[in-house]
């Protein structure tokens, strides 16, 4: 329990997606000027990492991995298809993010409409596929990829909530001409990213 | 279109990057070092300039609603391609982007164009503007790539260029830029430095400020 526990903090903090792997950083600064729209985004993205990660993890232990495929016939057990891994997860995010809006349009209308735009621009948000990536590349099991896929996404709204809060207080102060808009967000983006810095010392 | 156009104003004037907010999400990470950078340059030019002219090749041919599956078959089909090759001849560079190749799938810049252009003109010139951003992009990363090199580890390329204080030399090496956050703090001053030369890029104000005058009674 307390390795999952663990998990689950390191991902969210000292992994952050967004400040410490700058992935979904597009989204992260284009759709960060209001608190409301930030946060829709954010929950958005925990839902579908929390789908997308474990799913992608049953993929690969079950079928592309080397060998992976001995549980279906003895004559598959030296089949390794890990080079279709790429085009696999871009699919399975893709089909889950159209699942999630239909169902979403059905059953929670008033989510669906708050939600707008972002939902389908998920399937492009690197944060989803970077997760997807890492949980391979650390051969995450399936609980492990669980905890691993909410943490992430409960990192990411974290900061682009946060990052929102920022700049919608900031739009008050005078910024040097040739700064404003796009160089200040980078450059608020940096300062976090340094504070996010310092949880990298605590030892899980 | 006239092919200087296509090939070099997303350099300057139209940078991915810097103006259109296209491709900043698996860049900053590999900036590190300038050797790695190169490499991520070439293998996202590559895949831009690809999938521009199958994307412009096919463009008459997919259904519009389907337009973003297609777009991301050819676009993941073209990474795959590139990432086999890189394991196949530089292990060990594959090795350091570690995810990032994959994420280039999911680089806005290769769908935003395709989405764009590609969707829009013939393949000669989809495939120019695709080498174009590519090198936008990499004008970006090779002037991030280099300023963090040289300054945090006194190399170019892993070649010795500022000899370290600790083995000798003169140089103290500033830490804070092979750490991720410096990568935004020199693009946000990189845009500046940008926006300085070119003033039509500059942002509306949001608020503008009253002149602080006191009013007398």
């Amino acid at each position: 329990m307390e390795h999952y526990l663990s998990l689950f903090v390191r991902a969210i903090f000292i992994d952050n997606m967004a400040l410490s792997f700058f992935l979904g950083m597009c989204t992260f600064i284009a759709i960060s000027k209001k608190v409301e729209a930030a946060i829709g985004l954010g929950v958005a993205v925990i839902v579908v990492l929390a789908i997308t990660v474990p799913v992608n993890n049953l993929l690969y232990t079950n079928f592309l991995a080397d060998g992976a495929m001995a549980w279906i016939s003895p004559e598959l057990a030296d089949v390794d298809l890990s080079f279709l891994g790429l085009i696999t997860y871009i699919g399975v995010i893709a089909a889950m993010v159209q699942i999630l809006e239909m169902l979403l349009d059905k059953y929670m209308p008033a989510l669906y409409n708050a939600l707008g735009v972002f939902l389908p621009l998920i399937t492009v948000n690197c944060a989803i596929m970077g997760a997807v990536l890492f949980m391979v590349e650390r051969d995450y099991n399936l609980a492990e990829s669980t905890v691993f896929g909410v943490g992430s996404g409960v990192g990411w709204a974290l900061a682009i909530t946060a990052l929102a809060g920022i700049r919608e207080k900031m739009k008050y102060s005078d910024v040097p001409v040739g700064l404003r808009g796009l160089g200040i967000t980078f450059i608020t983006v940096g300062l976090m990213s340094l504070g996010f810095m310092s949880f990298g010392g605590i030892d899980l | 279109m006239k092919v200087k156009e296509l090939l070099f104003k997303p350099i300057l004037e139209n940078n991915p990057i810097a103006l259109q907010i296209l491709g900043i999400c698996s860049a900053l990470a590999v900036t590190s070092s300038l050797k790695v950078t190169l490499v991520m340059c070439v293998a996202l030019t590559v895949v831009t300039a690809f999938s521009n002219l199958f994307v412009s090749l096919v463009r008459n041919q997919i259904p519009g609603s389907i337009r973003i599956i297609v777009q991301m078959t050819i676009i993941a089909s073209l990474v795959i391609v590139v990432d086999q090759i890189l394991k196949a001849v530089a292990y060990d560079l594959s090795k350091q982007l570690s995810v990032f190749v994959g994420l280039i799938i999911t680089n806005c810049i290769v769908m935003g164009r395709a989405e764009a252009f590609a969707m829009k003109n013939g393949p000669g010139a989809s495939f120019l503007d695709g080498i174009g951003n590519g090198l936008g992009y990499s004008a970006m990363l090779i002037a991030l790539g280099t300023i963090r090199e040289l300054l945090g580890s006194g190399t170019l390329l892993g070649f010795e260029i500022l000899p370290l204080a600790t083995d000798g030399g003169w140089y103290v090496s500033n830490g804070l830029l092979l750490l991720p956050p410096s990568a935004f703090f020199l693009i946000g001053l990189i845009i500046w430095g940008l926006r300085t030369y070119q003033p039509s890029q500059v942002e509306e104000e949001e608020f503008k400020i009253c002149p602080n005058t006191i009013k007398e009674a």
